[in-house]
């Protein structure tokens, strides 16, 4: 049957995408390089950290950290999960996954907050970022692992690259919502002090908005976190890996310990930013 | 002497495409239809006014009025559309950037409805911050904020976070915030609204107070016409972004300027407003010392009255004589000093009527109003107490009010 669809065949716009990531492959190999060393480096230099430390010693610092910020409880709590994936022989890949978790995260506000504040100023380059922020979303991760190997080979570090894309757009999107929502008032008073554009976000607006802020990071350690599994396909090691692995063989019981052991780490994180996030909170409410 | 504040002709219109209004703005056309017409709202309506170096100026009008709109042009966290803003003989509105923070830095400061302090800051950094931002060494910023927190009566309150004070403390704090920069210029938008009216009048006293010692020049926002009457030297009365009407308190109560100004102070507590030099008539009947008594009955038959006040030359009082009194000294062959009465109830001319009404309750005799040399200026009969508190409308309308 035919319905009359002219005959304009786009299906070389694909080619082109491709054409246009081989020239930025080429064209930028000197960046990609240096990403992926400060990468590569970052991840090893937390992951070597972490391993330095005796196991006794993580388990403190999650008791700690859990205490600190939430109770006693979810303290002994929070150590007796991870103590868990411990016995479960997952310890060396759990330390994997959280450097690099730590690591997408720590680039994603490198990244995300300076753009979030850009958005906040300009309502052109919120209105241009909008889609693209969409896209990175909603973009199946899938799709975007393929250049993050063309950029940065199989590993950890096309890994974190394919995390970013994931977990950047909340903290740019939370940022831009915190800073265009301080209270009209305040802005006003700092303005009517005779602030300059930076004193007034430095002292103001970032101070203001940092409850959302850090609403903003909980939300982006969750995603990505959410991404170890899938980041594993290009190569990366740690916990999904493991679950990749057990898919391959069929091993429900190595499936069910790494999976679970990434809910706890899920669990941990959530909390702890959590908690941190709350604590930010304390004094800055609007009302 | 030059105005310390003089604006001329500012209009603030909001709409997309706001210099296209002025020629309608010029030729008078209505806010309304304006509206209609174009979809522009007029924010302030060609307002011009004067504000005095030293003086409280009180800008008074009902919510939509254009007065917070107004109060932001004399910092320019509102642009006027059109017109001039003359600040010690400058247009702000011709300052570059750099110009425009060293005034706000230095000039001019404001207080907030919602008082707009930074919650993240502590009630000290809150104080420091206008000075901060001028880069004065830490421990002159924290002395100079200490001293005025001092001031505002918060001692011991600075390591407080805003969210940790009531309402009022919390406006204590915009206060002593705005004046850490030593400004010349205070503006305050509606800063008490927001309080309720225990805290507002404690405030209110407290402004009159502070304004007492600094002598600033303070512009002040208002709803309600109380506060306004209370706290303004002048007062200026906004409708539909136009100034309507200016002049001291009295002036405006003595003669509204129209039926909507006369709409707005018909509630207005008459006798905390008007003072005894308001009310008073020249004295009628009057004698001199060295008078005798038959020159003191005289004065009285041709006036009607049955009491006359004593002076000496130099027209300071000295008692009163009553008519019984007189004719009964002059059968008695008695001198004017022998039935003069010196226990008079005497009353400043700077009296609130809501001060004299209990005198004039007691009082067996006119009451004499002196100045401070103790110079006769006036008298006062308890009707022109009453009637004071009538307004004139409702004495021409001849209505009773509803309350």
């Amino acid at each position: 049957m035919n319905n009359n669809f002219p005959e304009i065949r786009w299906e070389f716009i694909g080619d082109y995408v491709e054409a246009f990531i081989n020239w930025l492959d080429t064209t930028f190999a000197g960046l990609f390089e240096f990403i992926r060393v400060i990468s590569f480096r970052t991840i090893n230099g937390i992951e070597g950290f972490l391993s330095f430390l005796p196991w006794w010693v993580l388990l403190i610092i999650i008791f700690l950290l859990g205490w600190r910020f939430k109770s006693v409880f979810s303290g002994a709590l929070y150590a007796f999960f991870i103590f868990l994936v411990g016995t479960f022989g997952l310890w060396d890949v759990l330390l994997t996954t959280i450097a690099i978790v730590l690591t997408s995260v720590f680039i994603s506000l490198l990244i995300g907050i300076p753009l979030g504040v850009l958005m906040a100023f300009s309502k052109k380059f919120s209105f241009m970022m909008r889609p693209i922020l969409d896209a990175m979303q909603t973009m199946p991760s899938f799709v975007y692992l393929i250049p993050a190997i063309f950029f940065f080979g199989l590993g950890n570090v096309s890994a974190v690259f394919a995390t970013l894309i994931y977990s950047l757009p909340p903290v740019i999107r939370l940022t831009e919502l915190a800073i265009r929502n301080v209270d009209k008032e305040v802005i006003e008073s700092a303005e009517s002090f005779g602030s300059s554009k930076l004193q007034m976000l430095k002292k103001v607006q970032l101070p203001q908005a940092l409850p959302t802020i850090m609403a903003g990071v909980n939300q982006t350690t969750m995603m990505a976190l959410a991404m170890v599994v899938i980041a594993s396909m290009v190569g990366a090691k740690g916990l999904g890996e493991q679950v990749l692995i057990s898919i391959n063989r069929i091993d429900i019981s190595l499936g069910f310990e790494a999976g679970i052991s990434i809910v706890f780490l899920a669990i941990i994180i959530d909390r702890v930013t959590g908690g941190i996030a709350d604590r930010f909170q304390k004094h800055r409410g609007t009302d | 002497m030059e105005p310390k504040i003089k604006i001329e002709h500012v209009s603030k219109i909001f709409g997309p495409r706001p210099k296209s209004v002025i020629p309608m703005i010029k030729e008078g056309v209505s806010k309304d239809e304006i509206l209609a017409k174009t979809n522009h709202t007029v924010g302030v309506y060609d307002a011009s006014l004067e504000v005095n170096e030293g003086e409280t100026f009180v800008i008074m009008g009902l919510s939509g009025s254009g007065k917070s709109t107004l109060i932001r042009c004399f910092n320019l966290l509102n642009n006027p559309t059109y017109g001039a803003i003359n600040v010690d003989g400058e247009n702000i509105i011709e300052y570059n950037a750099k110009k425009l923070k060293t005034y706000r830095q230095e000039k001019i400061s404001m207080v907030f409805q919602h008082f707009g302090l930074f919650s993240h800051r502590t009630v000290l950094g809150n104080v420091e911050y206008g000075l901060e931002i001028k880069n004065y060494s830490k421990e002159k910023r924290q002395r100079i904020a200490m001293e005025n927190i001092e001031n505002v009566g918060l001692k011991g309150y600075e390591n407080k976070y805003p969210d940790e004070l009531s309402g009022g403390m919390q406006q204590r704090v915009g206060l002593a915030r705005s004046l850490a920069n030593d400004p010349d210029i205070l503006l305050m938008d509606e800063p008490f609204s927001a309080l309720d009216p225990l805290i507002r009048r404690e405030m209110q006293l407290e402004l009159l107070d502070i304004q007492d010692r600094l002598k600033k020049t303070i512009i002040f926002i208002t709803h309600d016409v109380n506060e306004a009457f209370k706290i303004g030297d002048r007062v200026a009365v906004m409708k539909d972004g136009k100034v309507v009407q200016v002049g001291t308190p009295e002036e405006i109560l003595e003669a509204p300027a129209n039926d909507y100004i006369s709409n707005f102070i018909k509630d207005i507590d008459r006798s905390k407003i008007l003072q005894a030099q308001n009310i008073m008539i020249q004295p009628n009947a009057l004698v001199s010392l060295k008078d005798g008594l038959k020159v003191a009955i005289r004065e009285m038959e041709e006036n009607g009255v049955s009491s006359a006040f004593v002076v000496d030359r130099q027209r300071r009082l000295q008692g009163i004589v009553t008519i019984d009194d007189v004719v009964e000294g002059i059968k008695e062959k008695q001198s004017l000093e022998d039935v003069l009465i010196k226990d008079v109830t005497t009353i400043d001319k700077q009296e609130y009527v809501q001060d004299i009404i209990p005198k004039a309750l007691e009082a067996k005799f006119p009451l004499a109003v002196i100045n401070e040399n103790n110079k006769l200026e006036g008298l006062i009969l308890r009707v022109h107490v009453l009637s004071s508190l009538v307004s004139e409308q409702e004495t021409e309308d001849n209505t009773v009010s509803e309350s």
